[in-house]
């Protein structure tokens, strides 16, 4: 039995590893756009004022100071919510962050269906789409609290655009401040050989839910993290597609572009034989109201994905 | 710091940065030879007197930085690279041709000199903000110049970025508006009117001189006052030119924001700047 715990918001996560990154490495910059309170950067600009600069409520222009800042050697954390920085600043992201190839890391709390009660305007169910398409860009979507920090460590440590997406509201936590992770490399929770369950970003709870709870009735579930859709680990789905008998992808995202898209492309294009079937929102807007309660609408359940798996085999 | 204070000298270079300018976009056949022009004597006085540049070491840690933020522009920029030896000048005959590394808009990956790439209006000056406070953070010698134009002040980023430039006091930092009063449509004023630039520079903190753009006097005088100012804060400099400066039938003429001259313009533009019709 995989266990779940407790757990708390991921922003709140980035908040730590920020903290923790910039004890050893003075050039750990952060550009706020005036919502520095709600991403939890106010820690590490109190502690750091001089490696933080807040531009107010004017997206455009944090992203390509932080360019600016990049061409000098520094890190910078350009830090909004996933709609802004997935929308209002994305030209400024590809010109100047993404076609030169530059060390900017775009971090954004409120990802997906999680500011839950603050309605569709603040719900960012597109980023991940967004993004996987410019080139050079980089795109996770850490599960939980702890693989949150590791994983803004880990983009810290990489040189190259990357966009981190955190969630606003708790979630589960699954991994410990041990468990370890590697860009672009899909996370390997438990080993299957019936089906295959994969998952991005906040939903890994209810993959870890299915998972059990399928076990228990004898179907044997192979469950992968998949926090980086972008590069997004090919030969993992491809040893799902050979290994087991269907893959669900489960994300916290439009159907369109995210995480489904992608390992339905390398699900197209192999040779093998294999059920496939996209656990996703499906193509509208969100609303105010609880997060579990807008996943639900969604099918974005464990229930759901048991379903779907009895279904399949 | 300066390297040549001499007003000949430097009108001169304009004529060479000038010539340079149309030969590339002849050759090219496409590029923007209006917009070249009317910035050709201000990038004469800062690549070939009031930038601390290194052509031969272009990643200098201390060297002043330019940021072409209106980079449609960048055939005068290439050639100001080009005639300070940053490249061989052959290069020029390359631009926008496939595997060039002068690119249809500046490529800071390939082109040496560039500090960071440009094309898309209302960007670059953040960028060069950015610069600027990197500059005071990690305490570098340098300073850092950006030029914009008078169309691209249309986008709501270029007044995000002076604010910026403002809230962080960026004293190393100068703002030089290219004012040549036509866009890729139509005139400015017809367009969209920017209205008084230099009251709203000042109004955004930045400490302002107005000049006209293509006498070298007023440029190099502009430079003077800028370098040893004691302001604690932004610059800037609005320079009234005129789009296509120096070629009579370009001067003032929408068409040519971003139109190649045939073989026979191309002569002709040759032999009026030659001759002097520039400053």
């Amino acid at each position: 039995m995989l266990k779940l715990r407790l757990g708390r918001a991921t922003r709140e996560a980035y908040g730590e590893a920020l903290l923790e990154l910039a004890e050893n490495n003075p050039n750990i910059y952060v550009v706020d756009a005036d919502i520095g309170k709600s991403c939890k950067t106010v820690p590490f600009s109190e502690k750091y004022p001089n490696q933080q600069i807040n531009v107010g409520i004017a997206e455009q222009n944090a992203a390509d100071v932080a360019a600016g800042l990049a061409t000098c050697g520094i890190i910078p954390f350009v830090t909004t919510y996933a709609i802004f920085g997935s929308m209002r600043m994305l030209e400024q992201i590809r010109q100047e962050a993404c076609y030169p190839y530059l060390n900017v890391k775009v971090a954004c709390s409120h990802g997906g269906l999680t500011p839950a009660n603050d309605g569709a305007s603040h719900q960012a169910i597109e980023d991940l789409g967004i993004y996987r398409t410019i080139p050079n860009m980089t795109v996770i979507a850490p599960g939980d609290f702890d693989s949150t920090k590791a994983l803004v460590k880990a983009a810290a440590e990489y040189y190259g655009p990357v966009y981190l997406r955190f969630t606003r509201d708790a979630i589960p936590s699954f991994y410990d401040e041990n468990s370890k992770f590697e860009i672009g490399k899909a996370n390997m929770i438990q080993d299957g050989k019936d089906i295959t369950i994969i998952t991005t970003g906040d939903v890994l709870s209810q993959g870890v839910e299915a998972c059990n709870e399928l076990e228990k009735e004898g179907i044997s579930v192979r469950l992968l993290d998949m926090h980086t859709i972008k590069p997004l680990d090919e030969e993992a789905v491809k040893k799902a597609i050979k290994d087991t008998k269907g893959i669900i992808t489960v994300e916290d995202h439009n159907k369109y572009n995210g995480l489904g898209s992608a390992v339905a492309e390398v699900v197209a294009e192999n040779d093998g034989e294999c059920h496939f079937k996209r656990i996703a929102i499906q193509d509208h807007f969100g609303e105010s109201a609880p997060y579990e309660s807008l996943l639900a609408k969604n099918g974005i359940t464990a229930e759901n994905i048991v379903k779907t798996a009895k279904r399949m085999l | 710091m300066r390297q040549n204070n001499d007003v000949d000298f430097l009108t001169e270079k304009a004529k060479e940065i000038r010539k340079t300018v149309l030969t590339m976009i002849h050759e090219a056949k496409s590029g923007h030879p209006g917009g070249s022009l009317s910035a050709s004597d201000i990038m004469a006085a800062l690549y070939f007197d009031e930038l601390n540049i290194k052509p031969e070491n272009p990643k200098w840690k201390d060297r002043d930085k330019f940021v072409l933020s209106k980079g449609h522009v960048c055939p005068v920029l290439y050639s100001c690279l080009a005639l300070r030896g940053y490249f061989p000048y052959k290069e020029i005959y390359t631009l926008r041709k496939e595997g060039s590394i002068l690119q249809g808009h500046p490529d800071m990956k390939v082109c040496p000199g560039i500090e960071i790439s440009t094309g898309s209006l209302g960007q670059g000056l953040s960028c060069a903000v950015g610069m600027a406070i990197a500059g005071k953070r990690l305490g570098l010698k340098g300073r850092v110049f950006s030029l914009i134009g008078d169309g691209e002040s249309q986008e709501g980023q270029i007044w995000e970025a002076l604010e910026t430039a403002s809230k962080y006091k960026l004293s190393n930092l100068t703002v030089i508006l290219d004012k040549n009063g036509i866009q890729n449509d139509n005139t400015v004023e017809f367009i969209m009117p920017v209205r008084n630039m230099v009251k709203k520079f000042e109004s955004f903190g930045l400490e302002t001189y107005e000049i006209n753009g293509h006498n070298m006097k007023e440029i190099t005088d502009a430079f003077d006052k800028i370098r040893v100012s004691k302001y604690d804060g932004p610059r800037a400099i609005v320079a009234n030119t005129v789009k296509g400066k120096g070629v009579s039938f370009m001067e003032n003429v929408v068409k040519w924001h971003g139109m190649a001259p045939n073989d026979e313009q191309y002569a002709q533009a040759m032999k009026e700047i030659e001759g002097g019709l520039s400053c």
